[in-house]
């Protein structure tokens, strides 16, 4: 099977357990059960039942909602804001292009990771704070890209027919830029999104990202390792549905990145 | 050469400025948070008030800004709300565990990139090809506080060859040694997935140069051709994304870590975090930022110094 099929499989598998788990679960998730806490899996709980008694299948399900959620907007963030400054250091040049370009290679060398941890420390642990802190440090990712690729474009004759022709640097932008690198843009926004949900599991297990009755993958590891000589199963679910959705998404990026762009995949 | 060096020590410093920047703007933004954080919902206002003035937090924007900088270059980075203690020896303490867990992972990152990237080049569009580039697949998309977890799970409570947890400090250099084998693999084999993609695509596009065509014209083996010929060819790039990489790595290393109860930075800053002791947080993480920044720079001027077409740019 190829990559892309194998991604878009993977990935229609988180988004259908996502899209499940809003309407049905085996049982509510983050509901406590403590008479059938840590119970071995059986036909009545799938995947057994955590040191709570909450239903692992229910809370696995219900985890790729958060995970999901996080991904769309982290990634939202970081390309709204990254493709219109790439798009804006592309068209004006000069000091502007040099300004953005400059404030993105220093945004680079701060890892994005501690980024997010400054920000829940001061401002509290919360999903919200946490999808804030993985988009913007998915803002220099998107400008850069953004600006290499427009920049390749405005060199076409294509684009100087059009400035040629009257047509405003703006215009340009969105009428033969933006529809020129959406390719790249995609490509990048499913790789970006693998890295959002490997940040957000390991927000979650250090406490920082989404708190309860919110379940996410992270946080089930977190409450799992208390339990790994008694019960291991529950630190290898969550696990393992957060490297299928992270292998997923990077199969579907690399899918793409062979169909949409032939050249790219040349370079590799 | 010397050019390009004043050059790069002088992003090198404004690199840092802006981190520094960055790292004191977050905690800026809301003023007097820091101190009503530290203090909880449920304090008075003249109790923040007065820690506030203690910490000297009271004082305007810039003089802040300068009383910290100036202070952490005299190595002076205040008090520990929580440890009663200056930040600053408290931050040296820790870094005696996190620094050579960051360089073990690396040292486990190169040695089997370089080894994977080697045999899967040399392999290319072969089965061996295919195992290694599936295997780094999988590699990506595993979280590295997971694969800490499972290889606890493994030897340590299936196999009870390595300890879970905790560490026994270096006046018992084996024992502490052996206490960072197991957190240095999960961050290091999780490098090692993207290292050795890169390694396998440098290498391959050396191996297409015409010097290579020579070596083995000249009788060398392939082998010999591509150790000596291809992969030294190669190194700057690797060496350039091994450099990027330290940032996941250090980030990394504060996750792992927690995973397995050791005494570092990471440690220090989640529970820092859980204590409130914002003050802490923001040196640690700066401390973090900086050490990124510096490896950064140094990778910089070690390509440079490999490969002089380099010098032209940056």
């Amino acid at each position: 099977m190829s990559n892309l099929r194998l991604g878009i499989f993977c990935v229609g598998l988180l988004v259908l357990a996502a899209l499940l788990s809003l309407v049905w679960t085996p049982y509510p998730p983050a509901v406590i059960d403590v008479p059938h806490k840590l119970i071995p899996p059986s036909a009545a709980h799938w995947l057994g039942a955590d040191a709570l008694g909450r239903d692992v299948a229910s809370e696995i399900l219900a985890g790729a909602r958060v995970s999901l959620l996080v991904g769309v907007i982290a990634v939202g963030i970081g390309l709204s804001f990254g493709v219109a400054l790439g798009l804006i250091a592309a068209s004006v040049k000069g000091v502007v292009e040099d300004a953005i370009m400059k404030a993105c290679d220093f945004a680079f060398a701060f890892p994005a990771l501690l980024l997010a941890i400054l920000l829940t420390a001061t401002y509290g642990p919360g999903v919200v704070n946490a999808i804030a802190a993985i988009g913007v440090a998915n803002v220099p990712v998107f400008a850069k890209l953004t600006r290499a690729a427009a920049n390749g474009v405005l060199a076409r004759e294509y684009a100087l027919a059009a400035r040629a022709a009257g047509r405003g640097p703006f215009a340009i932008a969105f009428e033969h830029v933006l529809p020129n690198i959406a390719a790249a843009l995609i490509v990048q926004a499913t790789i970006q999104f693998a890295i959002a949900i490997l940040a957000e599991a390991a927000l979650s297990y250090l406490g920082l990202g989404a708190q309860p009755p919110l379940v996410s993958w992270g946080r089930m590891l977190a409450d799992a390792q208390a339990w790994l000589y008694v019960a291991p199963r529950l630190a290898v679910f969550p696990g393992l549905a957060v490297a299928f959705s992270v292998l997923g998404l990077n199969l579907l990026g690399d899918g793409l990145r062979d169909a949409l762009d032939p050249k790219l995949r040349a370079r590799r | 050469m010397v050019i390009y060096v004043a050059r790069r020590l002088a992003i090198l410093v404004a690199t840092l400025a802006f981190a520094s920047l960055i790292v004191f703007a977050a905690l800026e933004i809301l003023p007097g948070n820091a101190a009503q954080t530290m203090l909880g919902a449920s304090a008075t206002p003249e109790a923040v008030a007065a820690l506030a003035h203690k910490l000297g937090l009271d004082l305007s924007v810039s003089a802040r800004f300068v009383n910290w900088i100036g202070g952490a270059l005299r190595g002076d980075l205040g008090q520990s709300y929580a440890y009663n203690s200056p930040i600053a020896p408290l931050i040296g303490e820790r870094l005696a565990v996190t620094l050579p867990l960051t360089l073990l992972a690396m040292a486990i990152a190169s040695g089997v990139a370089l080894s994977a990237g080697v045999y899967a080049a040399a392999r290319r569009g072969r089965p061996g090809d295919a195992v290694v580039m599936g295997m780094s697949q999988f590699g990506l998309a595993i979280p590295n506080f997971w694969l800490g977890i499972v290889l606890v799970l493994i030897f340590a409570v299936h196999w009870r060859v390595f300890p879970s947890g905790g560490f026994p400090g270096w006046a018992e250099p084996l024992k502490a040694l052996r206490a960072l084998v197991l957190p240095a693999l999960a961050l290091g084999l999780v490098q090692a997935a993207i290292l050795t993609r890169v390694t396998r695509s440098a290498l391959i596009e050396a191996m297409g140069e015409d010097f290579m065509r020579t070596a083995r014209a000249k009788g060398l083996s392939r082998r010999a051709a591509i150790w000596r010929h291809a992969l030294p060819n190669a190194a700057g790039p690797i060496l350039t994304i091994a450099g990027l990489q330290f940032s996941s790595l250090i980030a990394g290393a504060v996750v792992v870590e927690n995973v397995f109860t050791l005494p570092g930075l990471g440690r220090l800053i989640a529970q820092s975090i859980a204590n409130r002791d914002v003050l802490v947080v923001e040196n640690c993480v700066m401390g973090l930022a900086a050490l990124v920044i510096l490896v950064n720079a140094a990778v910089d001027l070690a390509a440079a110094a490999i490969d002089p077409r380099l010098r032209a740019s940056a």
